[in-house]
């Protein structure tokens, strides 16, 4: 038995999960000034007459780090930065004190020039006096060589406390992105922290001891422990949630294209050969480019209850909600409205959605039924020329070998799997703009929920080894060790797989469920002066995002 | 986050899975360490600075260019045509105004890649940058246009498609040709009968550093360049002027090259040569692109820099302001040097010989040119190669007169049963023949 439950701006949504079914769920309006308490509430009315003992893991999707930076409520935090020769780095201060410090590492991982203990005196100094407790600590190239970031941890160890190190938060080479993903780790983790006490307090009072998991923005999930030391990855779940929720609901292995049509916004989702598509780098939160792994989505203001205006001739709706639809006593036609008039929806007052129609149809001399029907169709225009859009700069991605431009994977979509209110009425619409089958779920109002409860622990490494060097290192695992001259990729890839698995592990994940994947592999001879002087090994790995199991089929089509 | 002044566009194809060799210069390590450093400053992230694909180039653009022989197939692979369509790609993002520079970070490089192609030479088979500019002529109509080659070597290749082109001014500077491969690149190297001054070449002694290569683009570059205003600057950029390059003597710096594109203002640079891959390169690069982009490039370095030990010897910065001052006059007296050297004669011959260091091919070449009063004026090509063509090829340039049209058709048809090959190239109507 899985629990599932998804925390989102609006509502707290929660399902229960036995022998592939949904045998209870939950749905509560979020409180905005008391996530716990929504968490909770909605929590507790889903366990109510469950065999707690049958509980094998409980997913949570929460917004409580993402509120946090969104509203400002974070911790402040001191950064210390080694930026090292290239772009000017005025614009990285992110902390509420940053010491940009000499010295720096080169792209092999050498340290060129150390940093000076001065400097690192004069941030515990300045930190104290502002009374920060949380520090980053970043250098350019540290996923090529920790040392430094280690050794100013250790001498800030004693006096502050949560300190993030640069080279733990991704493999990935971006030092901007790694400088804010290091800041809002450390800004994030009181609020987290809190939180995750809280509910694990609250769960073991009510006797549940089942392990708990929380859901990333890469559509996995870590254990709670985990997500602890790194609340940063727990930011923007939701659109993972409501992914993983479509994919439970309708399995593909295709390239399809996936759509979650709700009040105010449509996200847009892709899967390539039913394996959902990452950002490449990493999420935007708020002004934060992070390094945050996360499922490529993209929100537009689209949705039922979009306003709809008349401007030079044509109908223009959203991107912005201005409340309810007329039909439900909102200020503006909304498409909600249409789909009354069409008698899609038998709901709110079918006369003033009558009414909204007739006012906006006179403006183009149409009649009420007319541009009902104009209207539908335009948000179907609306959604296919965002996704060609985001096909076209999809399949244009850089790539860097001969090989991959001349027979590279390109995403050429087979179907359409939508959720969401408007899915059943639109689906027939876009079916035929797209030229594609559309299918939706019955049960859409718990995706989310359902997403959450099937989603399994993910990880990532990164793996370089120079043998020329002789230095292996992970960043991810902090793993920076020697390697000899004999290394080769095959026993590059054995070893990442090794790394990876135990990674999982570490995250929660049980020995069944782990299927790793190697996405990248490289291998460079290097050759300094007439001779091969070694290898440059370069490999990238991940436990393959997926879901537990699927949902017993129960579909429309 | 950063934002960029210029928009800028960026192809950048290390093309990971092509080398000539294992151990060659030009092997698949080449951009990886530029790579590393391009994603770590976060290149990617700043606003106004857009990545591209190559597209992949055709036959039909290499044949506007070359005469390969026997023919395109034979000669050029897929990696080739990709190096020309990053190039190509570049020019079109800033023709179609989607950016306001370009820079093509492709391999392979092409500025050695000459007329007659029999194969590899400076490690060039295509010149990435003329083929790309014609078929950008050919898009959007004749541009004027200057290559500024800034590699260590001298762009042979380019001077030798451009030799004859007044809408193509070429200018090169580089190791002095008595030191460093292709031994070409002296300031009499002068143009053809009808760019006669459109091709200049000042050779630096080696140990010329920031100090010099300053020098020259300040004093004999970029009055040049505002005397003959071009439509477009192209900075065929090779990287192998810097002081760590292992196979060339220079002590140029990251600084001085992103000083230079900041001065020279190039619309579109395409990287040549430059193989010290992890010591100079990422620095050169990292600092050519946030000049062109118009962001604050002063924070560049290379990890071993020592001003001092890169100063430039006195008696170097005075040899090359000789040189810089002969060539310079020699630019402004072009009409009365042209009269001295080319009035009344009704053709001008060129005997040379070509040495393809890369595949070990020598070629003999007499080209001949037609001194035109209406155009630039047919011309042809008779060359052999010790690999057994002897082959006859004809340009009929782009502005041609009718007279050298029908002479182009006519040599075309009547042309001796002694050659092996023979080719014709029709710029007026982009058609191109060979038997």
């Amino acid at each position: 038995m899985i629990v599932g439950l998804d925390m989102g701006g609006t509502n707290v949504d929660g399902v229960v999960i036995e022998d592939y079914k949904i045998i209870n769920k939950v749905k509560k309006p979020t409180n905005r000034d008391d996530l716990f308490g929504s968490i909770w509430s909605a929590l507790r009315e889903l366990l109510m007459g469950v065999d707690k003992s049958k509980i094998e893991r409980i997913n949570l999707s929460t917004t409580i780090s993402t509120n946090a930076i969104v509203e400002n409520k974070t911790d402040a935090v001191g950064m210390i930065i080694q930026p090292g020769p290239g772009l000017p780095y005025d614009f990285l201060a992110c902390g509420d004190e940053n010491i940009f410090i000499s010295g720096y590492i080169d792209h092999r991982g050498e340290i060129i020039e150390n940093f000076n203990l001065s400097e690192i005196e004069r941030a515990i100094n300045i930190f104290k006096q502002k009374n920060i407790k949380s520090c980053g600590i970043v250098t350019k190239f540290s996923i090529r060589n920790p040392k430094v970031e280690k050794s100013i941890k250790k001498l800030l160890e004693k006096d502050f406390s949560p300190i993030t190190m640069g080279h733990t938060v991704s493999g990935k080479l971006n030092f901007p992105r790694r400088v804010y993903t290091s800041y809002l780790n450390s800004a994030v983790h009181s609020v987290f922290n809190e939180f995750s006490s809280s509910i694990k307090k609250s769960l073991s009072q009510e006797g549940v001891d089942a392990p708990i998991f929380i859901l990333k923005a890469d559509g996995g999930t870590m254990n709670i422990s985990a997500a602890e030391e790194k609340p940063v990855e727990t930011i923007l779940s939701g659109p993972a949630a409501s992914l993983m929720g479509i994919n439970a609901m309708l399995p593909t292995s295709e390239d399809a294209i996936l759509l979650d049509i709700g009040g105010t916004t449509t996200d847009i989702f892709f899967l390539a050969n039913g394996v959902p598509l990452f950002e490449p780098l990493g999420i935007k939160i708020d002004r934060f480019k992070t390094l945050v792994r996360a499922i490529y989505s993209v929100s537009i203001g689209l949705g039922g209850d979009s306003s709809i205006d008349i401007e030079e001739g044509q109908i223009k709706i959203g991107p912005t909600r201005e409340g309810k639809p007329y039909s439900f006593g909102g200020p503006k036609p909304t498409p909600t409205d249409a789909m009354i008039v069409l008698g899609q929806i038998h709901d709110g007052d079918r006369e003033k959605a009558y009414d909204s129609m007739l006012a906006l149809g006179e403006k183009l001399n149409m009649a009420p039924e007319k541009i009902a029907e104009s209207i539908l169709y335009t948000m179907a225009d609306m959604i296919k020329d965002k996704v060609d859009e985001l096909l076209d700069e999809i399949n244009s991605h850089p790539v860097y070998t001969v090989k991959e431009l001349l027979y590279g994977k390109k995403i050429d979509p087979k179907l359409i799997n939508i959720i969401g209110g408007p899915a059943s009425i639109l689906a027939p619409i876009l079916e035929k703009k797209f030229k594609l089958p559309c299918y939706f779920p019955k049960d859409f109002h718990v995706a989310n929920a359902v997403g959450a409860a099937l989603a399994k622990p993910t990880t990532e490494i990164n793996m370089l080894a120079n043998t020329s060097q002789g230095v292996l290192s992970v960043p991810e695992l902090g793993l920076y060790e020697k390697v000899d001259r004999s290394f080769t990729l095959q026993k590059a890839k054995e070893k990442t797989v090794e790394l990876i698995k135990e990674s999982a592990l570490s995250l929660g994940a049980s020995k069944d469920e782990i299927e790793t994947e190697i996405l990248e592999e490289s291998s460079f001879n290097m050759v300094r002066g007439f001779f091969t002087s070694g290898k440059n090994i370069r490999i990238k790995a991940q436990t393959k995002p997926g879901l537990i199991h699927e949902l017993r089929s129960d579909w429309n089509d | 986050m950063i934002k960029a002044k210029n928009r800028l566009g960026l192809v950048f194809f290390p093309a990971f899975d092509w080398a000539i060799s294992p151990t060659h210069p030009e092997r698949e390590e080449r951009l990886l360490y530029t790579q590393d450093q391009i994603f770590e400053e976060g290149i990617e992230d700043i606003e106004g600075i857009k990545f591209y694909n190559p597209i992949v180039a055709e036959n039909r653009d290499i044949e506007r260019v070359h005469f390969a022989v026997p023919d395109v197939e034979s000669r050029v692979t897929k990696s080739h045509l990709i190096s020309v369509g990053g190039a190509i790609k570049a020019f079109k993002a800033v023709m179609e105004k989607e950016v306001d520079k370009s820079f093509a970070l492709v391999r392979p490089p092409g500025h050695h890649a000459q007329r007659v192609v029999y194969g590899d030479r400076g490690f060039c088979i295509v010149n990435v940058e003329a083929v790309a500019l014609e078929r950008i002529r050919q898009e959007y109509g004749n541009l004027r246009v200057a290559i500024v080659d800034t590699d260590c070597h001298h762009g042979d290749g380019t001077q030798d498609i451009y030799w004859n082109d007044k809408d193509t001014l070429f200018i090169s500077f580089h190791q002095d040709g008595r030191t460093l491969y292709p031994g070409t690149g002296f300031i009499d190297e002068f143009g053809g009968p009808n760019a006669y001054g459109y091709n200049i070449n000042i050779p630096l002694p080696p140990g010329t550093g920031e100090e010099g290569f300053l020098y020259v683009l300040d004093n004999v570059v970029l009055p040049i360049l505002d005397e003959y205003k071009p439509d477009l600057i192209i900075n065929s950029a090779g990287q192998d002027n810097h002081y760590t390059d292992p196979i060339t003597n220079m002590n140029f710096t990251a600084q001085g090259y992103a000083k230079l594109n900041d001065k020279l203002n190039p619309d579109i640079a395409v990287l040549e040569g430059g193989y010290s891959i992890e010591g100079a390169l990422p620095y050169m690069n990292l600092g050519i692109i946030l000049a062109m982009a118009g962001i604050d490039y002063s924070k560049v370095k290379e990890p071993d820099y020592n001003k001092e030990k890169l100063k430039q010897a006195k008696d170097i910065t005075d040899y090359i302001k000789q040189v810089c001052n002969i060539v310079y006059k020699k630019w402004r007296n072009k009409e009365e040097l042209w009269l001295k050297d080319i009035k009344g004669k009704d053709y001008i011959q060129n005997q040379r010989q070509v040495y393809y260091d890369t595949d070990g091919i020598m070629e003999k070449q007499v080209q001949n040119f037609k001194v035109c009063n209406k155009c630039s004026g047919v011309n042809t090509i008779d060359s052999r190669s010790d690999t057994g063509y002897h082959i006859f090829a004809i340009t009929i340039p782009r502005d041609a007169c009718s007279n050298c049209l029908d002479e182009g058709y006519r040599l075309y048809k009547h042309s001796l049963n002694k050659y092996t090959n023979v080719y014709l190239q029709d710029r007026v109507n982009d058609e191109y023949l060979a038997r």
